[in-house]
C-alpha cells in the first residue's frame, strides 16, 4: 500500500470535537492496527494512555537509575574526603561519621534523581526539536489552546490516503488535512 | 420506596463558565498586551530597591561585616535571621506545586505556578545572605567541594555545609520543577503570540513540544516523580536550616523540636506571602474567577493549621526546658519571654499565635481585607520568630559577664529592604512575560476536560443548575 503514497506527504491530521471524541478515534485507531499515530490535546486527557495502548513510560528506570548515581556518588566523595583526602581530627571522633553524611547524600540523591527526571523525560520526548512537520499545519495551532487532533503518519505501514482519510471521517472527525513534509 | 434525591456537586474549581479558549485568552492576554502603568511604576521601585541592595553588597565587600551591627557574643543577626525568613518563604511554592499534587487536590492549579515563581525568588534572596556573610567573599568556592592546590575538602560533618547542599538542591530542584509546568504553557504561547522576537523566545523555550499524547505520558510520569521527590526535599530544607540551630549547644537552639517546628514556620509563612502576592494580583489583572473566594479560605485554613503547629512548639519549648530541668535553657527561655528583648518576642507571639485565631470565623477566612492584613502580620511575626531565635539565644548564653545586646546598623536594614527589591524585579518580569497561571492544569480540572463528562455519543451533559 505504500507505494501509493505521496512522497510529500508527513500524515493526515483530523481534528475532534472534544476529549470525548478524541478519546474515541484514539480507540478506534489503536484498533484497526496503526502504529505511527499520537493524540493531541492541550493538557493530558485521563485515560488516553490505555485508549491507545501505550506501554508504560520508562521514566521510571532512568531516574532510578540517576538515584543510585546520586546516592553512590555523594557517599564515596564524602566518605573519601572525610577519610582519605582531608581527615579532619574532630575530638577523637572516627572520620566515618556517617549519621553526620546523611543530609548531603540525601540531598545530591534528589538533586540526580530530579535531572533524571526532567532530562529524561526531554530525552523521551524527542525534546528539544527544533523542526517538527506537524507545525507546517496552521490548524494545528489550535493543539495547545482547545484543539483536539490525531495525527496518522503517512510512514505507518496500513496508512494509504483515501482509505485513511475515510477511516477518520468514519471515526468522527470535524475537519481533516493533509500535512506536508 | 421514593426518595427525593439531589445530586449536590463539588464546588466548582474554575468559576464564570470558562472553556478551553477562554482560559486561553485569559492567561495569554495578559502578556500579550502592553504592560499597564502600574506596573512600570512598580517595576521602578523595584528596581531603585535593587540597586540600593547592590550599593550595600558593595558597600560589605569593600569594608567587611564590620558594618553590620553584629558584635561578640552576637556572632548572627540580620542576616541569617533574613535568609531563614526567605527560604521559608518559598516553602509554600513547593508545598504547593509537590505535596498539594501528590494528595491530587485539583484547587492548586490555580495558584501552583504563581507559588513556584515566588519559591525560585525568595530562595535567590536567602541564598544572597550565606554568600555574602563569609567575610572573605572571593574564597566563598571553598564550600563547594573542588578539587584545589592545597587539597582541602569541606567538612561534611558541618551543619552550614548540609545547608549548602540542601538549599542549593532546593533551588535547582524547584527551579526544574517550575520549567517542567512551563514547557506546555511555553507552547501555547508560541503558538498565540504576534512579535518576531516573542516567537522565538517562546518557541524555544518551549522545545519542540507538540501536545501529542506519547508526550504527555511522559510529562505526567516526571511531573509525578518530580513531586514525589521534591516532599521529602522540602521537609529536609527546612529541617537542614534548623540544623544549623539544633546541632549546637547554645540554650534556646539545641533542641529537638526544631525541625518540625521550622517546616511547620515556613510553610505557614510561605502560605501567608502567596496569599499577600495573590490578593493583589487577582485583583489587578481580573483572575477572580480561577483565584476563587474558595482558594483564598483553603489557604486560610492552612494558614490557621500551621498556626496552630508553631503556636503549640511556642510553648511546648517552654515547657521542656521547665521539664528538662537544664538551668541554662530554663534561664533562656525565661529571658526570650521577660528578657531584654521580650517585645520581640511577645510581637512574634501576638502575630503568629493570637493573630490566625481569626481564621476559625468563616466570616474572616472569606474576607478579602482580613485576609490581606493577617497575611502581613504572619509574615511580620515570622520574621520576629527568626530573630527571637537567632539573638536571644546568643546575646544571653551561658556566662553572664560576656552577655551583649545587639543592635542592626543602617546597613543590615537597608541589604533587607534592598531585597525585597531583587524579589519584586523577578516577580513583576515574571507577572509580564511567562503565563501566571498554569494554563494547561486549568484546563485540566475543568469539567468538560474529563471524556466522562460526555454522553454515548460525545456530547456534554448539561449542568445540574441548568436542568
Amino acid at each position: 500500500m505504500k507505494e501509493n503514497t505521496d512522497k510529500q506527504t508527513y500524515g493526515l491530521l483530523a481534528e475532534f470535537k472534544n476529549p470525548a471524541h478524541l478519546m474515541k478515534a484514539a480507540k478506534l485507531t489503536n484498533k484497526a492496527g496503526y502504529k505511527n499515530y499520537d493524540c493531541y490535546s492541550p493538557f493530558p486527557i485521563h485515560g488516553m494512555d490505555d485508549a491507545m495502548g501505550l506501554k508504560p513510560s520508562k521514566l521510571g528506570y532512568i531516574v532510578l537509575g540517576h538515584a543510585i548515581l546520586g546516592f553512590t556518588g555523594a557517599l564515596s566523595l564524602i566518605s573519601w574526603t572525610a577519610s582519605v583526602g582531608y581527615p579532619v581530627n574532630i575530638s577523637g571522633k572516627p572520620f566515618l561519621n556517617f549519621p553526620a553524611f546523611v543530609p548531603v547524600t540525601f540531598e545530591l540523591t534528589i538533586l540526580l534523581s530530579a535531572f533524571g527526571a526532567v532530562f529524561g523525560m526531554f530525552f523521551l520526548n524527542n525534546m528539544p526539536k527544533h523542526h517538527n512537520p506537524i507545525f507546517n499545519s496552521d490548524t494545528f495551532k489550535k493543539a495547545t489552546d482547545d484543539g483536539f487532533f490525531v495525527i496518522i503518519e503517512s510512514d505507518d505501514d496500513l496508512f494509504h490516503d483515501e482509505k485513511t482519510r475515510a477511516f477518520l471521517q468514519e471515526a468522527g472527525a470535524v475537519h481533516i488535512e493533509t500535512i506536508e513534509k | 420506596m421514593s426518595q427525593n434525591l439531589t445530586y449536590i456537586p463539588e464546588p466548582e474549581l474554575v468559576k464564570g463558565n470558562h472553556t478551553f479558549g477562554s482560559i486561553t485568552r485569559l492567561v495569554g492576554d495578559i502578556v500579550e498586551t502592553p504592560a499597564p502603568k502600574w506596573w512600570y511604576i512598580a517595576f521602578a521601585i523595584s528596581n531603585a530597591l535593587l540597586g540600593l541592595l547592590l550599593a550595600m553588597i558593595a558597600y560589605l565587600f569593600y569594608e567587611g561585616t564590620g558594618i553590620w551591627g553584629l558584635n561578640n557574643p552576637v556572632g548572627w543577626g540580620w542576616a541569617i535571621v533574613n535568609f531563614v525568613w526567605w527560604v521559608g518563604i518559598g516553602h509554600a511554592g513547593t508545598l504547593i506545586s509537590a505535596i498539594l499534587f501528590l494528595f491530587r487536590q485539583g484547587w492548586r492549579t490555580a495558584i501552583n505556578r504563581f507559588a513556584e515563581a515566588m519559591t525560585i525568588f525568595a530562595v535567590m534572596c536567602a541564598l544572597i545572605f550565606p554568600g555574602i556573610h563569609v567575610g572573605r567573599i572571593w574564597v566563598i568556592y571553598w564550600v563547594f567541594p573542588l578539587p584545589n592546590q592545597m587539597q582541602m575538602w569541606p567538612n561534611f560533618n558541618s551543619p552550614l555545609l548540609w545547608d549548602v547542599f540542601a538549599v542549593g538542591t532546593y533551588f535547582t530542584v524547584s527551579l526544574l520543577f517550575w520549567y517542567v509546568g512551563l514547557v506546555p504553557d511555553f507552547a501555547t504561547l508560541r503558538d498565540r503570540v504576534k512579535s518576531k522576537w516573542g516567537k522565538i523566545a517562546y518557541g524555544v523555550a518551549a522545545l519542540g513540544w507538540t501536545g501529542g499524547n506519547r508526550q504527555w505520558q511522559n510529562y505526567e510520569k516526571s511531573y509525578m516523580i518530580l513531586a514525589g521527590i521534591a516532599t521529602p526535599l522540602v521537609l529536609s530544607v527546612h529541617t537542614i536550616v534548623s540544623f544549623d540551630f539544633a546541632v549546637s549547644i547554645v540554650p534556646g537552639w539545641h533542641t529537638t523540636i526544631f525541625p518540625p517546628y521550622f517546616v511547620a514556620g515556613a510553610v505557614f509563612s510561605g502560605f501567608a506571602m502567596v496569599m499577600t502576592l495573590m490578593l493583589i494580583t487577582r485583583k489587578l489583572y481580573g483572575l477572580q474567577d480561577i483565584m476563587t473566594i474558595n482558594h483564598i479560605e483553603k489557604m486560610n485554613i492552612i494558614i490557621l493549621v500551621t498556626g496552630n503547629i508553631v503556636g503549640f512548639a511556642y510553648i511546648m519549648e517552654f515547657f521542656i526546658a521547665w521539664y528538662g530541668g537544664v538551668e541554662y535553657e530554663k534561664a533562656a527561655f525565661i529571658n526570650r519571654a521577660m528578657g531584654p528583648y521580650a517585645w520581640a518576642y511577645w510581637i512574634m507571639f501576638l502575630c503568629n499565635v493570637i493573630s490566625p485565631q481569626f481564621f476559625w470565623s468563616k466570616r474572616m477566612r472569606t474576607s478579602i481585607v482580613a485576609s490581606f492584613i493577617l497575611s502581613i502580620v504572619v509574615n511580620i511575626g515570622m520574621w520576629f520568630e527568626r530573630f527571637v531565635i537567632t539573638v536571644t539565644s546568643l546575646a544571653q548564653d551561658f556566662l553572664p559577664s560576656s552577655w551583649g545586646y545587639y543592635s542592626p546598623t543602617y546597613v543590615d536594614v537597608l541589604t533587607y529592604v534592598g531585597t525585597f527589591g531583587l524579589f519584586f524585579t523577578f516577580f513583576l518580569l515574571f507577572l509580564r512575560f511567562l503565563p501566571m497561571i498554569a494554563i494547561a492544569e486549568v484546563k485540566m480540572v475543568l469539567p468538560q476536560a474529563n471524556p466522562h463528562n460526555y454522553d454515548e455519543d460525545g456530547n456534554e451533559f448539561k449542568k445540574i443548575a441548568e436542568k
